[in-house]
C-alpha cells in the first residue's frame, strides 16, 4: 500500500519518526528535499523533510515535532499500518554536496533530522565533517548516534547543560570558524538560531547554507504562500529552495511570515483538543 | 415570431448569494430549454460551429433539445466535447460560438451555452451511458498533468483502445477546474462527476506525482510508455514586482484560490487549512482570475472589494457574464489604475499606493497601451491585496525533459498536432499557448490524442 506507515517510533516528548511506505520518492531522494503530506481529505498539505530513505525497501523517514493541529494530529492518530492520504515529492533542490575540504554541520532541535543526510551524503563524498547539534535539553535530542556515525566529529550543546555543553550552538560554531579553515557551514534548525550562524559565518567569510521553513501551501512552485528574501529577491522556497546562502537571506521577513496565521492556527488548535476531550469523554 | 431575447436563466439573488459559495446561475428546466431551443434558426451555414474550438454540431444538438431528446442531444455534444458540464459553465460563448450565432444580428445570440450546461445536466441527472473502449491495442500512454487538457487526451485515447495513466501533481484531478474556478461558478460535484466518468472508462490515475520531481518524462518512457502527453498547463504566478510584496496580506490569485477551492478554506476549521481575508480587499488585474477572486473575497466575508485594473471596461479578458456578475454582487471597479507600491506596519499590509493611468498607442497584442499620468499618485487602505495579473508556464517538466524544445515565453514549443521537438512526446492546453481557455486547451488535445494515437500504432 502507498502511504502506508511502516513504523513509529517516538524521539522524544513532542517528536516522533515515521516510516512511510513511498517507492517514488523512496526511488529519487537526495538530502535537502521535503516531502508534503496530507493526513486526510479534510487535512492541510505540510511540507516535511526526508531525514531518511531506503530505495530498496521503497520507504521513506519523516521527523515530526509537535508544534500545531496537524503535527499533533499526526503524532496522536498516525499509527504503524494506518495510511496517509498524500505524500508527494521528492520536492525542493537537493544539497549541493561538497567533495573536499571540512565542513560544518549545525542541528538545532527538531533540524537534526535534515542535518543527518546531508551529513552523511557530505561525509562518503569525502569532506571532513564536523556536527554540532544543540537543543533546549537533553530530552529534545535523538539520533546522536546517527549523527555520530555521519560525522568525523559531533559536538553536543544544551541550554541548560543537562547534555553536553552548556551553551548555544554558535558559540561552538564560532570557536571552530576561528579555529581552523572551513569550506562551507550548512545550519538547519529555527530561524533565529540560523540567523545567528548566518551572522557569525558573515564575520568569519564562511559561506553557509541555510534551510528555510516558510509556510507552504503546494510545495511545487505554483502559489508563491513560501515567498522569501535572499539577496534582496523574491524566491519560492519550494521550488528554488529550501536550501539558500543564509548571509543573503531576510530573516526579519521570514519570521514574521511563519506567524501570519497565529490566530487561525491557535482556532484549529483549540477545536482539535476540544474534538479530542469530547471523544474521550 | 422569435424572442429577441434568451430565455432567462433563474438566478441565485445578489444579496444573499454573496454569503455562499452555491453555484449563481441555477440552470433551465425543460420547458426553458426547449423554449430557446425553437429561438436557434437551424442555420445550414451554421457560423456557431466554426466559431467553437471543438465544432460541437450546435444545431444537430438544439434541434434535438426542440424535440425533447435530450439523451440524444446529449451524444451529439459529446462526440466532440467531452466536458459539456465543464464548457458550458466556462466557456467565453460571447467571443466564440454566440458571438457569430447568426441571430445575433438582430437579436440576442441564442444561448448555446445555457444549453450545454442543459443537456450535460440532465444526462448527469439521468445516468449517462458508459461507452465500453475498444479492444485493447496494447499501447500505453502516460498524460502528464489531470487539467481540461490532460483529461481530454486521456478520454480519447481510451476509446480508441489504449492504455492510459494520468499522472498529476496535485492531490485531485481537475487542475484550474479543482484548485482555480471557484465553487459558485463550477461545483466540484461537476468535475468530479466527469473525472469519474474517465475512470468508468478504465483510465488510471495516479495523484501526487510531480513530472519532473518524482520522475522523468524520459523515464516514463523507459517504463514501457509509448508516448507522453504534457498537459501541465501554466501554473506559475506572476506577481507585480513592485516593493512590498512580501508583506503579509498579499496573496497570489492562485494561492488565495487554491486555499478556497483546493483545500476547501472557506469551511476552515472543518478544513484544516485557513485563508485570511480582511475588510478592505483589493484585487490587481481584469481577467477570470481576478473576478473569481474578487466574488470569493467577498463570499468569504470583506466589506468592500475593490477590482484594480490598468486598462478600460472594453479591455477587460474577463468573460462578460463573470464582470457583470461581479458588479451586481457590489464588487468596485476601478479602470485606469496601476499599483506601484504596497506599504505596511510590522509586516503586514496596508495600502495600496496607485497611479492613474490612460491609454496610449496600441501595443503589440493590439490593445492600447495603458501610460501613467503623472502626479497621479493615490493610496487606498487595504488589509489583502490579491495580484491576479497572469500565470505563466512552469519550468519543470521541459527543464527536466532532455531535448524538449521551449519557446522564449517558457512554453512548450508544439505545433497544432501537438508534436514537439521530441517525436514521442505531445503537448497542448496552456503549458503550449500560456494561460487560454479550458476550450482550447480541450481542442487541442484532442488534436494530439489523434496525433499520438497515429504515432503510437506505428511503433
Ligand atoms: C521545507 C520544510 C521542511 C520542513 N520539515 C520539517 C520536518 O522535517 N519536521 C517538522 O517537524 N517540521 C518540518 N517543517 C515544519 C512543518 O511543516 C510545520 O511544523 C507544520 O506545517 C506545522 O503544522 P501544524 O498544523 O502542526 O502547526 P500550525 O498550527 O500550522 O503552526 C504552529 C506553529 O508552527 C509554525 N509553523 C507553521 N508552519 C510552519 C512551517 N512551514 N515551518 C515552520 N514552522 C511553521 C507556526 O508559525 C506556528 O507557530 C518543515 C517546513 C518546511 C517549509
Ligand atoms: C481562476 C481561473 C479562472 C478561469 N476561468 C476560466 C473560464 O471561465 N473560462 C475558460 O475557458 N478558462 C478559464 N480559465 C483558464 C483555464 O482554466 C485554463 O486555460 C485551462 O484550465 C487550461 O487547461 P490545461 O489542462 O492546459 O491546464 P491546467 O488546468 O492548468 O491543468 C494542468 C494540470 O497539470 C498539473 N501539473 C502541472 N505540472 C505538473 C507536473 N510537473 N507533473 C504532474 N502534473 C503537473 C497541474 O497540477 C494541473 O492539474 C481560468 C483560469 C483560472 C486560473
Ligand atoms: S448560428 Fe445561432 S441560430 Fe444559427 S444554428 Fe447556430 S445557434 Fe442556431
Ligand atoms: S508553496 Fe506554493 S509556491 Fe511554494
Amino acid at each position: 500500500m502507498p502511504n502506508e506507515i511502516v513504523s513509529v517510533e517516538p524521539l522524544g516528548p513532542q517528536t516522533k519518526s515515521f516510516v512511510v511506505r513511498a517507492p517514488r520518492v523512496a526511488a529519487r531522494a537526495q538530502p535537502g528535499q521535503f516531502v508534503v503530506v496530507r493526513l486526510h481529505a479534510r487535512g492541510e498539505r505540510i511540507p516535511l523533510t526526508l531525514a531518511d530513505w531506503s530505495a530498496e525497501d521503497g520507504t521513506i523517514t519523516l521527523v515530526v515535532q509537535e508544534v500545531g493541529k496537524t503535527t499533533l494530529e499526526m503524532g496522536a492518530s498516525v499509527d504503524e499500518g494506518s495510511e496517509l492520504a498524500d505524500v508527494v515529492g521528492p520536492l525542493g533542490e537537493p544539497s549541493e554536496i561538497l567533495s573536499e575540504g571540512t565542513v560544518v554541520c549545525v542541528a538545532g532541535g527538531v533540524g537534526i533530522a535534515p542535518v543527518y543526510p546531508i551529513a552523511r551524503a557530505l561525509k562518503e563524498a569525502g569532506t571532513h565533517v564536523i556536527g554540532i547539534a544543540g537543543a533546549r535539553s537533553e530530552d529534545l535530542l535523538f539520533w546522536v548516534d546517527r549523527l555520530e556515525e555521519a560525522c568525523h566529529s559531533l559536538v553536543i550543546t544544551t541550554d541548560d547543560g543537562s547534555a553536553g555543553r552548556k551553551a548555544l550552538v554558535t558559540e561552538p560554531l564560532a570557536e571552530i570558524l576561528a579555529a581552523r579553515k572551513i569550506a562551507r557551514v550548512w545550519a538547519i534548525g529555527p530561524a533565529v538560531m540560523m540567523k545567528f550562524c548566518a551572522q557569525a559565518c558573515a564575520k568569519a567569510g564562511v559561506p553557509i547554507t541555510v534551510s528555510l521553513n516558510p509556510i507552504m501551501v503546494d510545495g511545487t512552485g505554483m502559489c508563491g504562500a513560501c515567498r522569501a528574501e535572499v539577496g534582496g529577491r523574491v524566491r519560492f522556497a519550494c521550488v528554488d529552495g529550501p536550501e539558500f546562502a543564509g548571509d543573503q537571506v531576510n530573516w526579519d521577513l521570514l519570521i514574521a511570515r511563519l506567524a501570519a496565521y497565529r490566530e487561525e492556527e491557535r482556532c484549529a488548535l483549540e477545536r482539535y483538543r476540544r474534538m479530542v476531550r469530547e471523544a474521550a469523554a | 415570431m422569435i424572442r429577441p431575447e434568451q430565455v432567462p436563466m433563474r438566478e441565485q439573488d445578489p444579496r444573499s448569494r454573496v454569503h455562499n459559495f452555491d453555484e449563481v446561475p441555477l440552470g433551465y428546466s425543460e420547458m426553458e430549454a426547449r423554449e430557446e431551443a425553437a429561438r436557434c434558426l437551424k442555420c445550414k451555414t451554421a457560423p456557431c460551429v466554426a466559431g467553437c474550438p471543438v465544432q460541437v454540431d450546435i444545431p444537430g444538438f438544439i434541434s434535438q433539445v426542440e424535440q425533447g431528446d435530450f439523451r440524444a442531444a446529449a451524444a451529439t455534444i459529446k462526440r466532440t466535447n467531452n466536458l459539456p458540464a465543464v464548457c458550458g459553465r466556462v466557456c467565453p460563448q460571447e467571443t466564440q460560438c454566440q458571438g457569430v450565432c447568426t441571430l445575433g444580428r438582430k437579436f440576442e445570440p441564442c444561448g448555446i451555452g445555457r444549453l450545454e450546461r442543459f443537456v450535460a445536466d440532465w444526462e448527469m441527472e439521468h445516468g449517462a451511458r458508459t461507452h465500453e473502449p475498444p479492444p485493447a491495442t496494447g499501447s500505453r500512454v502516460a498524460v502528464v498533468g489531470a487539467g481540461p487538457a490532460g483529461l481530454t487526451c486521456a478520454a480519447d485515447l481510451r476509446m480508441l483502445g489504449h492504455e492510459v495513466t494520468v499522472l498529476e501533481a496535485l492531490h485531485e484531478p481537475g487542475g484550474v477546474l479543482m484548485y482555480g474556478i471557484p465553487e459558485f461558478r463550477l461545483p466540484k460535484e461537476v468535475v468530479n462527476h466527469e473525472v469519474e466518468g474517465l475512470r468508468r472508462m478504465g483510465v488510471a490515475f495516479e495523484m501526487n506525482v510531480v513530472v519532473g520531481k518524482s520522475i522523468t518524462v524520459d523515464e516514463l518512457l523507459s517504463e514501457g510508455y509509448g508516448a507522453v502527453f504534457v498537459g501541465s498547463g501554466a501554473g506559475l504566478p506572476r506577481f507585480l514586482g513592485i516593493p512590498g510584496e512580501t508583506l503579509i496580506g498579499v496573496y497570489s490569485a492562485n494561492e488565495f484560490l487554491t486555499r478556497v477551492n483546493l483545500m476547501r478554506a472557506w469551511r476552515f476549521p472543518e478544513y484544516d487549512t485557513p485563508v485570511k481575508v480582511g475588510r478592505q480587499v483589493a484585487v490587481v488585474g481584469g481577467g477570470n482570475v481576478a473576478m473569481d477572486a474578487a466574488r470569493t473575497a467577498l463570499r468569504l466575508g470583506a466589506e468592500k472589494v475593490t477590482v484594480l485594473y490598468r486598462r478600460t471596461r472594453q479591455e477587460m479578458p474577463a468573460r462578460v457574464e463573470e464582470t457583470h456578475h461581479a458588479e451586481e454582487e457590489g464588487v468596485d471597479m476601478q479602470y485606469l489604475v496601476n499599483p506601484v507600491r504596497l506599504e505596511g506596519r510590522d509586516g503586514i499590509l496596508s495600502d495600496v499606493v496607485c497611479l492613474r493611468m490612460e491609454l496610449g498607442p496600441p501595443d503589440d497584442s493590439g490593445r492600447r497601451r495603458p501610460v501613467p499620468i503623472e502626479d497621479s499618485e493615490f493610496s487606498l487602505a487595504v488589509d489583502t491585496l490579491i495580484v491576479a495579473v497572469g500565470n505563466q508556464p512552469h519550468p519543470l517538466v521541459p527543464r527536466t525533459t532532455r531535448g524538449l524544445e521551449v519557446t522564449k515565453w517558457g512554453t512548450v514549443q508544439a505545433d497544432e498536432q501537438g508534436a514537439t521537438s521530441r517525436p514521442e512526446i505531445f503537448a497542448a492546453g496552456d503549458i503550449v499557448t500560456g494561460a487560454a481557455t479550458v476550450i482550447s486547451a480541450m481542442g487541442a488535445a484532442k488534436q494530439a490524442a489523434v496525433a499520438i494515437d497515429a504515432y503510437v500504432g506505428k511503433q
